[in-house]
């Protein structure tokens, strides 16, 4: 049991003054011996329409279409949204609802199929040659393939590639960090896959036109850094591997940027600002799949680990496999996890329903013990200052926090409460065991809430000030029209009566010339 | 609506908690007091003891009147650090009722009144040390030189010293470095006359001077403070300002007139100096949190230390230093706050460097 960190990790020279960022203990040799294994073909197949940031896809099966491997199921929605394929073939059994693979268990919308065993697959997207491809074309394809970040952002990548029509890019970071603790599958990725990897890089880095390519890894991952340095170049690129320190959140990407660059973004802007672009080393590969042999994202790498696993593993799964038959593939519990997790325990996300699918950006599944999980014993804030110290952003969680157990949301918010990544430094790092996140998790939604009502209200008012000023234009122009309609009918009568009169007139006179 | 708060991420937690925290302060303590007890011999031990249990028991009955949760509290370990750090500032001999005051003004007063862990305003051992100064100017400035356990008196008479009031210290009382220092200089001594009068800076390292039970041995400290610095319990921030200052405003004095200022390296190695730098300027509750403010705390208490101890009326100001001080964070924590991330100092987000090319312009070249 490692309940002390050694004294090697607890020296760090740099940190003398301050410390940003946090150290926890990584656990990462859990799994990172284990080669990647490719896990059978499951009972079931559960797609949500919605694995990426952006409008949900829609649906182009139904209940009892038969799909064969690598068919096209739901179709990209809108700029910002992604494609889902089948991951093998079989008959759709529902197009309906299932719970999502959160922590609110809410039902999503969900195409499930049932696998025939047979892995069928259908045809393939073209292939292109990304050496003679336009940008468009290539990110094209990537759109075409339904490839988002899969470090876990699950942004449309196709989006980001596309960046360079309104960035002036240079630079391309590619994120091997990894900093997550337990997960390895982006690095067991890179130590078995560097070549493909490398080829998916230079990819991109041809459709976003940047001058330079730089791979950054944790120095945790020395294996990884070899194969990386060994398959540095591809498509006239040739990358620089750069060694990042092991630290929680390297992979923040405005962090990383800063690291790498030197260059700080702006608060509310992008790297793209600046110029940079980050990707994940996964989804690199997915690239390479896709503009390479066409085959769309329909698989992914999932660590599974924790000490509550009986055999911790990097699996190759198809999108869709039911968490629990990945946990069976892997040999069960030892024992009943205190928390069961997708994604790395610093922001994965407890799952309660183990039926729940993987999804394009999980890429951990964590069955943790009651002896890897905080306490749930709850001190005062001792005002220890490590909190701050931990913070990346250089807030002050702890005055934050006060403010918001005071309601004071918008005191919060002064002081930077939407400038919080919730990376979860501050919690994990707080010796009193306050839950910090957790109430900036929550007092942003709170507060994004209020805004959006406060933006409706407005909106509200302006609708109805707009529909106001138009019925009273049209109110107007119609008095106008009937005004002038009546000075019209007036100037006509007039104009009737002084003919009637002059008529009237004409024909006295000649009535009286007539009979004097 | 929250979903269950405890079961969100983080999912790992850091080894320090509150009360890892406090027994490591405590361990880091350790050396200097055991050595200063040892070289104090039983009565200092006596004392020691008196001090830590009251302190402990003065806890345990605070919360037990505030309604909190004795369990969970009674094993924070802040009240046997309190307790311990006004015992290491007492004088060896004085007798037992001194630390039992002591420690009921830490615990009850300054802490538990102000609403207990987390919430003093005060340091709780730098609040009773002041305050005992005041009210017990005689008993707190008896100091007797160290002997060591098996030359001092012995186990009997020690008890009589301690819980009797028995004044038959087989030792005369003699002054402490810096009361003596003080009381030279204000005889009109010049600073030349009065050094060789003063224990050897070897003494003053090791820790073989009048003195306070756990403040002699400089060295000691020293470590205890370093192995705090190495396990991130602290950083060097508030340490280095505080010495820093004292040893900058000493040297210009001492420079300008040497017979009238002791001297940095005097400062540095004599009353409690040290203890102050790394284990009460750095007390989580009193100090500001950021780096900046820290420096701005360290050094408002080094040059009151300097100040006090140069002009005022008492040899050692390193109580009231860190009192003034104290009630100067909140204003400190205002105004000095770390930079945010994206951002300048004032809060607006930094410019963007390069203008994005706009999308006129892209349409326009191609
Ligand atoms: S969660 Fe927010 S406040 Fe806490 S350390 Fe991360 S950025 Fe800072
Ligand atoms: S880390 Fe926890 S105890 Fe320390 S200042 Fe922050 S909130 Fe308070």
């Amino acid at each position: 049991m490692s309940v002390l960190p050694t004294l090697g990790t607890l020296f760090r020279p740099s940190q003398l003054f301050s410390f940003k960022g946090v150290h926890p203990d990584p656990r990462k040799y859990l799994s990172s011996e284990s080669e990647i294994e490719t896990m059978p073909i499951p009972t079931l197949i559960r797609l949500p329409l919605q694995q990426h940031i952006g409008a949900e896809a829609e649906p182009v099966v139904q209940r009892d279409d038969y799909v064969l491997k690598g068919q096209l199921i739901a179709k990209a929605r809108g700029p910002v949204s992604a494609n889902i394929h089948a991951p093998t073939s079989g008959r759709v059994i529902a197009v309906g609802h299932f719970t999502a693979p959160h922590p609110s268990g809410l039902p999503v919308p969900t195409i499930t199929i049932r696998p025939d065993g047979e892995d069928t697959w259908g045809p393939h997207l073209p292939r292109i040659r990304p050496e003679n491809a336009t940008p468009e074309e290539i990110a094209a394809q990537v759109a075409e393939a339904g490839i988002v970040g899969m470090g876990g952002a699950t942004f449309p990548s196709a989006v980001k590639l596309n960046l360079r029509a309104k960035y002036d890019l240079h630079t391309l970071v590619i994120n091997g960090a990894e900093c997550e603790p337990y997960l390895t599958c982006d690095d067991r990725l890179m130590r078995e896959r560097a070549e493909e990897i490398a080829d998916g890089i230079g990819i991109m880095g041809r459709a976003l036109g940047v001058k330079q390519i730089i791979v950054a890894i944790e120095s945790n991952k020395p294996q990884a850094i070899d194969a990386m340095s060994r398959y540095n170049r591809a498509l006239d690129y040739t990358f620089q591997v750069k060694v990042v320190p092991t630290q929680y959140p390297m992979g923040s990407e405005k962090h990383l940027v800063r690291l790498l660059t030197g260059k700080e973004t702006p608060a509310r802007a992008l790297t793209a600002d600046l110029g940079v672009v980050v990707h994940n080393v996964a989804t690199a590969h997915a690239v390479h799949n896709a503009v390479r042999y066409g085959e769309p994202l329909i698989t992914r790498i999932v660590t599974v680990s924790g000490r509550g696993i009986k055999r911790p593993a990097n699996v190759k799964v198809l999108l869709g496999t039911p968490v629990s038959e990945v946990i069976a593939h892997c040999g069960g519990f030892v024992e009943e996890p205190d928390r069961l997790l997708l994604g790395g325990p610093m922001m994965g996300q407890p799952i309660a329903n183990r039926r729940v699918p993987i999804v394009k950006g999980s890429n951990g599944i964590l069955a943790l013990t009651r002896a890897e999980t905080p306490g749930n014993e709850v001190m005062p804030c001792i005002r220890c200052g490590r909190c701050v110290q931990g913070c990346p952003v250089g807030l002050t969680p702890f005055e934050m926090n006060a403010r918001i157990q005071a309601d004071d949301l918008d005191g919060a918010a002064k002081i930077g409460l939407m400038d919080c990544l919730t990376c979860g430094c501050c919690s994990y790092n707080c010796p009193a065991n306050i839950s910090l996140v957790q109430t900036f998790h929550f007092a942003k939604g709170k507060l994004a809430e209020k805004q959006s009502r406060k933006h409706q209200a407005e909106e509200t008012k302006r609708l109805a000030a707009a529909r106001q000023a138009r019925e009273e234009a049209i109110a107007e122009a119609k008095r106008q029209a009937m005004a002038k309609r009546k000075a019209e009918m007036d100037a006509k009568k007039k104009a009737d009566a002084a003919k009637a009169a002059a008529a009237a007139a004409t024909a006295a006179t000649a009535q009286g010339e007539a009979n004097p | 609506m929250t979903a269950q708060p405890l079961l969100a991420a983080p999912h790992t937690h850091t080894v320090f908690t509150v009360s890892r925290t406090m027994l490591a302060v405590v361990l880091a303590l350790a050396p200097a007091t055991f050595f200063g007890l040892y070289q104090f011999g039983w009565p200092a031990v006596f004392l020691f003891c008196v001090t830590v249990l009251s302190a402990y028991l003065f806890e345990l009955a605070c919360l037990w009147v505030a309604g909190k949760p004795l369990g969970q509290f009674a094993r924070d370990g802040s009240a046997l650090l309190s307790g311990w750090l006004v015992a290491m500032t007492l004088p060896p001999y004085a007798p037992w009722w001194v630390g039992v005051i002591g420690s009921g003004i830490a615990i009850v007063i300054a802490k538990h009144l102000f609403g207990g862990l987390g919430q003093n305003l005060f340091n709780p051992a730098m609040v009773a040390r002041a305050m005992l100064l005041i009210a017990l100017p005689v008993q707190m400035t008896t100091w007797v030189p160290p002997v060591g356990l098996f030359d001092g008196p012995g186990f009997v008479h020690s008890l009589a010293i301690t819980f009797a009031g028995s004044t038959e210290f087989d030792a005369v009382s003699s002054a402490s470095t810096l009361s003596h220092i003080k009381s030279q200089l204000g005889a009109g001594a010049s600073m030349g006359a009065i050094t060789p009068d003063l224990a050897d800076l070897k003494a003053r390292l090791i820790g073989l001077v009048p003195g306070s039970m756990g403040e002699t041995s400089t060295v000691l400290i020293l470590l205890g403070g370093l192995a705090l610095v190495f396990m991130r319990i602290i950083t060097l921030a508030i340490p280095l300002s505080v010495l820093g200052t004292i040893a900058a405003l000493s040297a210009i004095a001492s420079s300008l007139a040497p017979d009238r200022f002791a001297p940095p390296i005097l400062h540095l190695t004599s009353g409690s100096t040290m203890l102050c730098a790394f284990f009460i300027a750095t007390d989580y509750v009193t100090s500001p949190v950021s780096a900046l403010g820290k420096m701005l705390y360290g050094i408002g208490i080094g040059a009151l230390i300097f100040v006090i101890r140069t002009w005022g009326s008492f040899p050692e100001g390193v109580a009231f230093a860190v009192l003034l001080m104290n009630a100067c964070t909140p204003l400190i924590e205002t105004y000095v706050r770390p930079r945010v991330f994206g951002r300048t100092r004032t809060g607006k987000p930094l410019p963007i460097a390069k203008p994005k090319r706009s999308a006129k312009d892209t349409g326009a070249k191609a």
